[in-house]
């Protein structure tokens, strides 16, 4: 067992709680976007940052990945703290200023403008999909693919993936793109499950409906025989 | 296809294997075909995704053909405030490709690197390994000229490090010196090679740092070749592996004390001159 002051609240932990859990254990609040049960931590988007140590020596560290340590004093809502992650918000919203998820982040921790130059990503790189891909759907289709500004997600060569079962649980576990509805242009869509006629489980002898997040679409309307 | 087997066997179980691998296949084609990637996946029970992704991460790699000549033009902090941009311009307007392409005759290709740690020579342009330094915009297009013209041949006026040698057969001590057929201006050295099922006579550069060689039959590049004395017809052999490639060394004895020893592997450009031990030599005898 382990020993941390977490804004000053004594607590025993075991060994590998991360500050996350333990924070989200005595209920103090840290937002998170990257972070998701089930997931392995990834710390990408560092909105979760916390301060850990003192005096000079004290640092921010993303509490979804940094594992409590005997003695460690944390502060999750410093006001060093609070000031980056609002930086967080702001850098989050010049990238991704449509994201129902982020604007709820945003306007929790009361951000209601960004200084950077606007920009219209659909994608904030957290690594959701890529994670949910490989560790609940053992597919591993789609990865990150180059470096840098030119980083981005897809599939290998940018064709389909052979080893995609379209299950849609990228596209379920994204806060960026979230399913949006383009009702009015299905094949522009994102998600398409309004125009998904021919879903893959109905072919596709290994496709089992539990691991499918295509919703709505029409093959579980369809009677099961 | 590409056939990726013996690389990937090669490099089995090494650490950080991966990145081995693809660095062989790109020696080996100079890019790195889509069905190798696959081929390297399935063969190393990686997933492509994952393949793909180290492929794409690294600047060394190329995913599309790069042509005969690879020629990188620095555009680090050091070589930028010494007028690189001007160099990859005028690179960019003589090769008619913006960096990063290749010539419509599959001669060239563009690049341009972040600091290519040669930063007090700079601006650097490095082509097929050949580093240029201080270049100017004035010297591009002498840089492309000698490349067309190989970079391999060596000037044995202007550089120092390179001088002619004579070399004779270990065994029968014969002379190897075949003065009528001259390589690099110089007599050359006259070998008998063998590979697969060829058996022919080879020409070395007896300029020592100049890698010119004439053959009877074309060998492919990476082949081991076996080297035999013309007047003896004892091999030339024993002195050990190559410590860049593994192949084994080819001694020869300098006239005048010495053994020189040259990499049996075509393409390997690894020699040493040994001037003084000839301890190779003694235990071959
Ligand atoms: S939630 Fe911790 S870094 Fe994203
Ligand atoms: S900046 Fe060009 S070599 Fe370092």
């Amino acid at each position: 067992m382990i020993n941390i002051t977490l804004n000053g609240v004594p607590l025993e932990v075991e060994k590998g709680t991360t500050l996350l859990e333990a924070a989200q254990f005595l209920g103090f609040p840290i937002p998170t976007l990257c972070h998701m049960e089930g997931l392995h931590p990834y710390g990408a988007c560092r909105l979760c940052i916390v301060e850990i140590g003192e005096g000079p020596r004290a640092k921010l560290v993303s509490s979804c990945t940094y594992p409590a340590e005997e003695g460690l004093k944390v502060r999750t809502s410093s006001s060093r703290v609070v000031k980056a992650r609002r930086m967080v918000i702001e850098l989050l919203l010049a990238s991704c200023p449509q994201s129902k998820t982020i604007q709820d982040i945003a306007s929790a921790h009361d951000v209601r403008q960004q200084r950077f130059r606007q920009e219209h990503e659909d994608c904030i790189l957290c690594g959701r999909c890529v994670r949910m891909c490989e560790e609940q759907m053992v597919a591993k289709a789609i990865g990150f693919v180059g470096r840098g500004a030119g980083r981005a997600i897809g599939t290998p060569f940018g064709k389909r993936s052979e080893v995609c079962r379209q299950c849609g649980g990228c596209m379920y576990v994204c806060p960026a793109c979230e399913l949006r509805c383009t009702y009015s242009e299905p094949d522009k869509a994102i998600c398409g499950g309004c125009a998904n006629l021919a879903p893959p489980c109905l072919e596709k002898e290994q496709f089992d409906d539990l691991m499918c997040y295509m919703k709505p679409c029409v093959a579980c309307e369809i009677p099961k025989s | 296809m590409t056939d990726i087997t013996g690389i990937v066997e090669k490099r089995r179980g090494q650490r950080g294997e991966l990145l081995a691998i693809l660095q062989d296949i790109q020696a080996k084609y100079s890019y790195l075909p889509e069905d190798a990637l696959r081929a390297v996946a399935q063969k190393t029970g990686r997933s492509l995704v994952d393949v793909y992704g180290v492929a794409t991460f690294y600047h060394a790699f190329s995913l599309k053909p790069r042509g005969k000549h690879l020629v990188t033009c620095c555009m680090g902090t050091a070589c930028h405030v010494r007028g690189a941009p001007k160099v990859a311009e005028e690179l960019e307007r003589q090769l008619h490709v913006p960096p990063g392409e290749t010539t419509a005759d599959r001669q060239f290709t563009l690049e341009t690197q972040n600091c290519l740690g040669g930063c007090a020579l700079g601006p650097i342009v490095v082509v097929d390994g050949h580093y240029f330094s201080s270049v100017g915009t004035p010297n591009v297009r002498g840089i492309l000229e000698k490349t067309r013209s190989g970079l391999d041949r060596v000037d044995l006026a202007s550089d120092l490090r390179a001088f002619p040698v004579e070399v004779a057969c270990g065994r029968c001590n014969h002379s190897l010196m075949d003065a009528h057929d001259r390589i690099d201006g110089q007599p050359s050295i006259r070998v008998t090679a063998s590979f697969a099922d060829k058996h022919g006579w080879l020409r070395l550069s007896s300029v020592y740092g100049s890698f010119e060689v004439e053959s009877q039959h074309e060998i492919p590049l990476d082949t081991v070749v076996d080297f035999f004395c013309p007047h003896c017809s004892a091999e030339l052999a024993g002195a050990g592996p190559c410590v860049a490639c593994g192949a084994s060394m080819v001694p020869m004895i300098l006239r005048g004390g010495g053994v020189v020893q040259i990499c049996s592997r075509r393409g390997c450009h690894h020699h040493m001159l040994d001037l003084e031990g000839t301890s190779a030599w003694s235990e071959w005898r």
